[in-house]
């Protein structure tokens, strides 16, 4: 396995609101290989999008960051704002949600693609720009990519624009390519076309990508690992497979329990959490155990309520030999809910 | 766009035809004969008669207003009761000074306006922030006249740097043609500003949180290149509009300030208009005003439409 | 009449508008907790006190003329000096607030009776009423808000009842479009299409349904009006078509002080201080109000300041 692109340890995000400290992010670890897929699910509130904008000080200033997050070998978090700059756009893109907001209303498509081009001096002059713009609009599939350039997004349909936004995002060919909900404002023939862009660019280009989304169906479609979080913590990571045939948080598994034949939806199934009874707790007021304890259905360890469980290797699945994949599938629980899955109930 | 335009402009018409009802109703209302009324108690039968039927006075409203009306489109808004003279000739004399005025307080205006409701809107709270919101407040709260006096007290009296009134033609000496506009332009430039400064920092502070912004700033784009092109690019494009409108209510102003700086523009004839019960005067003054209004805010429209590409459909 | 008519608007404010007696007891609340309101409220409170007791406060009447004492610096005995004639600035500047308040009263409540009446007419009826009425406010909105009173005073006459008509005359478009928007904004709301339904009286529903709803932007804007209606007086004293000496005005005062601005710099400045604080009172209260009582530009404040109280009035109502 070579290198990882990005190694996040120990990530936490804090701001100080008037109701109190809020901790947004309380310990995230993870780490993305070239090409591969990490998708970062939970429900909104979860900490999961400010803990990919604190990657690229994208944050209002007083938010704190901590832990590290080493980008090709060198921490994202201890740079200095010009040299995050030079991050920004090149080794990292980032598409971002809403494809109506994210473009510049009164810019046009190629003025937008184009600034990021010269400001990472990635062509001679603003000929050499707008070639690679057209091109760059050609990659996302964009018909007629060359008059694309003089027009204003509203000239374009929703998922036009956010083929826009990707090749913006995809225009300094970037090692990461972080995706914020990117798929979330569209309908489903159009997420699915999105995401076979993706897949296909990242196979050429062995884009390591992060993909932030609550849509189980696109985790399904896409990934090749997923985390889960839940109160800014994950609370179980793994292969895809690990997770969703065998959660071993009760968290996840309310997740999933809540998604009657998920396989069946395939890719382009776009099946929404289904929220568990009770709300997530906020961020200024994290209860001292398991985040989850407030609302857990299970409550399989009294420890649960006090001591917050460390992340821990779940057990092999059924008919698989342990160690069968190389990314371990863990749980942050004190005890493999998974085994118990038929008392459960889920 | 020129269906639109052609639209906008047709609106502006009948308002304008509107108003030149209401600006005619308004002077034969009044009680009594404004011709009577203009030469005051002694005049000769002769010169009353020649008078009034030079005003068109001896027909009925109806075919006066009409009269007046066709000969104002063809550029003659009749003579002066008091000087004789074409009103428009009076007019066209006053308007460079007027003119002058007022674009130099929009500049003031605007020089105000956008770098301090920028700086307070990239700072909320700050120091410059509450010291904008502060002065802007008072600024939209304190008469022009009355700014005017204190900076004639400051500038002219204490300091001596600014004429305290008076108005040089460009044309006959340019330096002091900028001498005399300052103490005036400032005057109603710092109270438009107000008005300017507290639209400019609630637009760019909206602009500061839209989600391109952020687009912008992961695309690795500098500090500068954000602000110039992803903020205030679209925060001032309204202000087109508001300094449109605020262009319009600062003539308003202008015909007081005129009075305190003593500057011969329109408002100075409109007033003395007023005084000497030169009715046609009067009346081709309020009517020219309110056709530069009605012209100013079709202009904006226009501009808007033209500068912002979501319009242009 | 008000048994058919309850049972339709109770549901029916329910769904769309909050009832108006619990939001305007909320909005008075939240109000008095903004400082710079606060502040306005004051001011204002204590320019009404001046003027209502203003011979009592002021230690002079308003033209008790000395030229003994003529161009006094502020001092003992005079704290705001005295004029060119030797009367007491400090005892003109208090008897003057009566004058301004009383313009500033009288003419926006001429405003705000023609415009609303405008207003509510040509919103909740439509078609040529609207057109004629608002095409006739655009011609009104068209002239330069000065120049319009100042040709209304040329025909009238200068003082200061003329003052007020012109003044109002002025700004009764204001009122015409603020009240036509809202009255757009509620005509289509649930309660009232019910009302109608059931055959609710045109009368009565302007008046009891459709007026109180579209009220909050009526209210702002007569807090804002009233401040430009001060500085209209001050304007119209000031070039000499307004109130006519020797009575007290703010804005004569401040012409008359001009011509002495070389020896006596109090006369022009106190007046115009009077002006600057009455004026900025009523801005900063309209701006209170309109955080308070403007929806859109509440939901910040209240999200902040009486979230539980909305919910609980929501469980009652249901």
């Amino acid at each position: 396995m070579s290198e990882p692109v990005l190694v996040v340890e120990d990530l936490r995000v804090q701001l100080d609101t008037p109701r109190g400290n809020a901790r947004i992010v309380n310990g995230l670890s993870y780490s993305v290989a070239p090409g591969e897929t990490v998708a970062v699910v939970g429900e909104s509130g979860s900490g999961k999008s400010v803990s990919v904008m604190a990657l690229l000080g994208l944050l209002p200033k007083r938010a704190r960051v901590t832990g590290s997050a080493r980008f090709r070998g060198r921490d994202l978090l201890t740079m200095r704002e010009r040299e995050l700059r030079a991050v920004r756009g090149d080794g990292v893109g980032m598409v971002f949600q809403d494809p109506m907001t994210s473009l510049n209303p009164v810019l046009t498509i190629g003025r937008q693609l184009t600034e990021g081009l010269l400001a990472h001096r990635k062509v001679s002059g603003k000929r050499e720009a707008r070639e690679r713009a057209a091109q760059l609009l050609a990659d996302v599939g964009l018909p007629d990519p060359r008059g694309a350039l003089d027009r204003f997004p509203h000239e374009l349909s929703g998922g036009m624009r956010q083929r826009v936004v990707i090749a913006t995002a995809l225009a300094g060919d970037p090692a990461l390519l972080i995706a914020d909900e990117a798929t979330t404002a569209l309908d489903v023939t159009v997420q699915a076309q999105i995401l076979d862009l993706v897949a296909r660019l990242q196979d050429e280009h062995r884009t390591g990508v992060v993909w932030i989304t609550h849509d189980l169906g696109v985790v399904a479609g896409v990934a090749d690992r997923v985390l889960v979080m839940y109160g800014g913590r994950c609370v179980e990571d793994g292969t895809v497979d690990d997770v969703f045939e065998r959660p071993a948080h009760p968290y996840t598994q309310g997740l999933l329990g809540s998604l009657p034949q998920l396989h069946d939806g395939g890719a382009g199934g776009s099946r929404e959490l289904v929220a568990i009874g009770g709300t997530p707790p906020p961020p200024t007021d994290l209860p001292p155990g398991c985040v989850f304890w407030p609302r857990c259905p299970v409550r399989g360890d009294e420890r649960c309520a006090t001591e917050q469980p460390p992340l821990t290797p779940v057990g092999p699945r059924d008919g698989a030999g342990a160690g069968s994949s190389a990314v371990p599938h863990r749980a942050a629980t004190f005890y493999d809910a998974a085994r118990g899955a038929g008392e459960v109930g889920s | 766009m020129t269906a639109l335009a052609l639209r906008r402009a047709l609106q502006s018409v009948v308002v304008l035809l509107g108003v030149s009802v209401v600006v005619f109703a308004l002077v034969h209302l009044v009680d009594g004969d404004p011709v009577r009324l203009a030469l005051g108690t002694r005049f000769d039968q002769e010169t009353y008669e020649a008078l009034r039927e030079r005003a068109g006075l001896d027909q009925p409203l109806v075919v006066q207003y009409l009269q007046w009306i066709s000969s104002a489109v063809t550029g003659d808004l009749g003579v002066s009761f008091r000087s004789g003279e074409p009103v428009t000739a009076l007019i066209l004399e006053r308007l460079p000074a007027t003119l002058s005025l007022a674009g130099a307080s929009i500049l003031v205006a605007l020089l105000i306006a956008v770098p301090l409701g920028t700086a307070s809107a990239l700072r909320p709270r700050s120091v410059v922030d509450a010291a904008g919101t502060v002065l802007s407040q008072i600024g939209i709260s304190v008469p022009e006249f009355w700014m005017g006096i204190m900076l004639i007290l400051l500038f002219a009296g204490t300091l001596g740097w600014f004429p305290a009134g008076g108005y040089v033609p460009l044309s006959e000496d340019p330096l002091q043609w900028a001498r005399s506009l300052v103490l005036p332009a400032v005057t109603t430039g710092l109270v438009s500003g107000s008005v300017l400064t507290r639209f400019t920092r609630s637009s760019v502070l909206e602009a500061l949180g839209a989600e391109h912004v952020r687009t912008a700033r992961a695309k690795g784009l500098g500090a500068r290149a954000v602000l110039n092109w992803h903020v205030l690019r679209n925060a001032l494009l309204p202000l087109v509009t508001v300094t449109g409108v605020q262009l319009a209510y600062l003539l308003s102003g202008v015909v007081v300030v005129e009075i305190v700086f003593a500057w011969p523009g329109l408002g100075q004839l409109a007033l003395q208009a007023v005084q000497a019960r030169d009715y046609p005067v009067l009346q081709g003054a309020v009517l020219l005003f309110a056709f530069v209004f009605l012209l100013v805010n079709l202009v904006v429209d226009l501009l808007y439409s033209k500068l912002d590409p979501r319009i242009s459909a | 009449m008000s048994a058919a008519q309850d049972p339709v608007a109770v549901p029916a404010r329910r769904i769309s508008v909050r009832p108006a007696r619990g939001r305007f007891t909320t909005a008075l609340k939240l109000l008095l907790t903004s400082p710079p309101t606060l502040f306005a409220t004051l001011v204002v409170a204590g320019v009404v006190v001046l003027a209502l007791f203003d011979e009592l406060i002021a230690p002079t009447g308003y033209n008790e003329v000395d030229v003994q004492q003529r161009l006094l610096p502020p001092g003992q005995g005079h704290w705001f000096g005295t004029d060119d004639l030797g009367r007491d600035v400090l005892s003109r500047v208090v008897l003057g607030a009566a004058v301004s308040l009383q313009v500033g009263a009288v003419a926006v409540g001429f405003s705000l009776l023609v415009g609303v009446t405008a207003g509510l007419l040509a919103g909740y009826y439509g078609r040529w009423l609207d057109t004629v009425l608002m095409r006739l406010m655009d011609v009104l909105f068209a002239f330069p808000a000065i120049l319009l009173a100042i040709a209304v005073i040329a025909i009238l006459g200068p003082g200061t009842t003329n003052a007020m008509i012109a003044i109002g005359i002025t700004y009764t478009p204001v009122f015409a479009r603020v009240t036509r928007a809202a009255v757009l904004g509620v005509k289509e709301s649930v309660f009232v299409r019910a009302s109608r339904s059931v055959g609710v009286s045109d009368a009565r529903m302007l008046l009891r349904h459709v007026l109180p709803n579209a009220a909050p932007p009526i209210i702002v804007q007569t807090s804002v009006s009233l401040a430009f209606a001060v500085l209209a007086e001050a304007a119209l004293s000031f070039v000499g078509l307004g109130t006519q000496p020797p009575a007290p005005s703010w804005g004569r005062m401040l012409s008359e002080g001009r011509s002495y601005l070389e020896d006596a710099w109090w006369m022009a400045v106190f007046p115009g201080l009077a002006i600057v604080l009455l004026v900025l009172a009523f801005n900063l209260l309209g701006d209170g109000l309109r955080d308070v009582l403007d929806p859109q530009q509440r939901s910040a404040l209240e999200a902040a300041r009486a979230k539980p109280r909305r919910r609980r009035r929501a469980g009652v109502g249901a």
